[in-house]
């Protein structure tokens, strides 16, 4: 009776007779949905070798895989170089298939104020492992947690974690990501190894974007591959994530464009750039402020306005040194406040007649 | 019959579109194959964000998704605190937009995602294997909302498709721009206005001269939503339409427009007190605090000469910046205007010496 009642509601629940099968949130990645895990997920690298460019800690970590002990690790860099596969990949080759209860990922978007630390992770670190898997073989005897998106994290957390660290060294190993050191506090920093990730060399990059089309039968040129290697400037996850949104963009089999490349990535057209220089040359502060609402219109972002017009203007023979650096300081500054939140609009004003008195000078 | 236009002719389906339609297709080619990446919608006010995300979903789900019910959903910060937003959801898909909790959006965004991504659809076979969650105003997110946003996205996305919605992409990280396909919707051509204006009133058996319908046009600095407004607010107010019919101004406009006055009439102590209660008037009537102060700029910058122009903006941009830092809107305007009178002032004295 009872089982009837139970096969009656998994019934109700699901529309279907069969086994009702336990669903578990969305780390579980059924193969049938393959197509449905973005590119970039489908191919992180699986083992610490397979990492592209960042010799140091990849040496480190093979060394740790083949015996030797593991440091505390500190991993920084600018995104899409590889800090998170690498640790993944590294817990995937040390533990096997028990790594899933060797380590605890805790990022930005779970809760990590100081009540977690204390609690979560310190429990965690509480537990010892042992120094061999299930089926026998040898594993590390011990745990790895790993905080990711670290530099987001609040200094009193950080704090509270000075001392887990080192009392639990004899179970717990910590990884701390970040994308900058500066923002972890010092204490933190001396406990751990610091590698840093350097952004990838466009070659790299060439040459995984051109092994994906191969696999995913992606239409594009080499010409086109180069345009988007470099506007992605050595972040190989917006690279690959660039690709992928054109190949749908575009629908299968289809040829990929320069034009959708540089739709997707969002650059501003130069002639968008020169326009501006030209608007601010000409010293009429009625046509600046047209020519910025008609931009502001077209919905580019400021920000990449600035990076372009950036290296534009370091190569430019048109400004003499003394000008450029009065054009730089402006740009620092009103990036600086775009990202705070200023208004696009006005802050584009002001760098606009910061421009125009630049050229005044001449 | 009491629908806007502006809502009753909004396009529902991505062939029907009047402008950008070769990205359009390139949005139907994406739903062909029943799947796609988070999107990151963004383009200004009134350019079509909202009307190209609801076409998709429907082209995607079929015409279910129009059956929308508003639910209020309650959360518990850390601190406990209890808090309660509103949604707007369809079957398929859910609306919402985290910074009407302000500070608190963070956990809005944390619990939301995961309570959807964790939930999966029924019958698998009939639908399509996720739901799509719609963020609104995602520039207004804070960082740490953002930063929580990173990694979900990545790893609920087999269960979940988040479409963001922004006006300016400057201030959303790009963490997250990298992670998403971002979507370019730039404002409709005055041209492309005055087309779908008539196109509207032919419609409505309304008959609109061309040379008013341009006249909207100009004041409606290219919003479809608002030159829609506008269109219909003039008719109520005379038809049939006459060539040099005046379009109302919005009455905030035409009030900070007098403040501005005041303040290059008579830029002393006395008239500050005055222009404070016009801004505390204008706050409390609703209009947000970075509207009024480039509304103000504008006017005032309408008297000045060309150096002086480049130092009011100078000076724009460092308090407009310090406005979007702090919560007090009223602080920085005051200051803004206090310095504006001070540079005023001292460019009329000179005036005077060099005379």
């Amino acid at each position: 009776m009872q089982i009837t009642k139970i096969i009656m509601q998994a019934f109700l629940k699901t529309g279907k007779l069969d086994k009702t099968q336990p669903k578990s949130g969305g780390t579980s990645k059924p193969t049938k949905k393959s197509e449905l895990v973005p590119w970039v997920e489908k191919y992180r690298p699986k083992t610490v070798a397979d990492v592209v460019e960042q010799n140091e800690a990849v040496t480190v970590l093979e060394q740790c895989i083949s015996g030797a002990d593991l440091p505390n690790l500190l991993f920084y860099g600018p995104p899409g170089t590889g800090k998170t596969s690498t640790i993944l990949a590294a817990a995937r080759q040390l533990f096997g298939d028990i790594y899933k209860e060797r380590i605890l990922e805790l990022n930005a978007s779970d809760e990590r104020g100081i009540q977690v630390i204390r609690e979560k992770v310190k429990t965690f670190a509480h537990l010892t492992a042992s120094g061999t898997r299930q089926d026998g073989k040898p594993c590390p005897p011990f745990k790895i947690i790993i905080l990711d998106e670290a530099d987001s994290m609040t200094h009193a957390a950080q704090s509270a974690l000075r001392r887990t660290m080192e009392k639990e060294t004899r179970t717990t190993r910590f990884c701390l990501i970040c994308n900058y050191v500066s923002r972890i506090i010092e204490p933190l920093t001396s406990r751990c190894t610091k590698f840093r990730f350097k952004p990838l060399n466009e070659s790299m990059i060439l040459e995984r974007l051109s092994l994906i089309c191969k696999e995913e039968d992606v239409n594009c040129d080499d010409e086109t591959l180069n345009l988007l290697v470099q506007t992605c400037g050595g972040d190989m996850r917006r690279a690959i994530t660039c690709l992928q949104s054109c190949a749908k963009l575009k629908g299968r089999g289809q040829k990929i464009d320069p034009d959708t490349v540089l739709e997707v990535t969002g650059v501003v057209p130069d002639k968008w750039l020169k326009e501006f220089l030209d608007t601010c040359k000409s010293q009429e502060y009625g046509e600046l402020e047209k020519f910025i609402r008609k931009l502001m219109l077209e919905a580019y972002a400021a920000s990449q306005i600035l990076v372009q017009l950036n290296e534009m203007l370091v190569v430019n023979d048109q400004f003499n040194d003394k000008q450029k650096a009065l054009i730089g300081e402006k740009l620092g500054v009103v990036s600086y406040r775009l990202q705070d939140g200023g208004s696009e609009y006005i802050q584009l004003l002001d760098l606009g007649n910061a421009l125009s008195k630049a050229y005044s000078l001449a | 019959m009491s629908v806007l236009w502006a809502d009753k002719y909004r396009p529902k389906e991505l062939s029907a579109l009047d402008y950008h339609k070769e990205q359009a297709a390139n949005l139907k080619d994406l739903t062909k194959e029943g799947d796609f990446p988070h999107l990151l919608v963004y383009g200004p006010l009134g350019a079509g964000k909202k009307t190209r995300i609801m076409c998709l979903l429907r082209e995607l789900y079929g015409p279910g998704v129009e059956r929308l019910k508003m639910e209020t959903m309650s959360f518990t910060t850390p601190s406990n605190k209890k808090l309660e937003i509103t949604t707007v959801s369809s079957i398929y898909h859910i609306e919402v937009n985290p910074s009407d909790v302000g500070i608190y959006d963070r956990v809005v965004i944390m619990d939301l995602i995961k309570h959807v991504a964790q939930t999966q659809q029924l019958n698998v076979n009939a639908q399509r294997e996720f739901k799509v969650i719609v963020l609104t105003d995602v520039d207004d997110l804070t960082k740490e909302a953002q930063h929580a946003l990173r990694r979900t996205m990545e790893k609920y996305i087999s269960n979940c498709r988040i479409i963001l919605c922004a006006t300016t992409i400057s201030r959303v990280i790009p963490a997250i721009r990298s992670r998403c396909l971002c979507i370019r919707v730039p404002a409709p051509t005055e041209d492309t206005i005055v087309t779908i204006l008539q196109n509207v009133c032919k419609k409505e058996d309304v008959n609109l001269p061309l040379a008013f319908a341009k006249k909207i046009v100009d004041v409606s600095n290219r919003n479809l939503r608002r030159a829609l407004l506008i269109c219909e607010a003039c008719k109520v107010e005379q038809y049939p339409f006459t060539e040099n019919q005046q379009v109302p101004e919005p009455d905030w406009q035409i009030f900070i427009r007098k403040t501005a006055e005041q303040m290059l009439q008579l830029p002393n102590i006395k008239s500050l007190a005055k222009v404070r209660q016009n801004f505390y008037e204008l706050l409390t009537n609703g209009i947000p605090s970075e509207i009024i102060f480039k509304t103000l700029l504008e006017e005032l910058l309408k008297k000045c000469d060309r150096g002086m122009k480049t130092k009011v903006v100078e000076e724009a941009a460092i308090y407009e910046h310090r406005m979007s830092q702090g919560n007090k809107a009223i602080f920085h305007l005051e200051a803004f205007a206090v310095k504006f009178m001070y540079l005023y002032k001292n460019m009329l004295e000179q005036m005077v010496e060099v005379y």
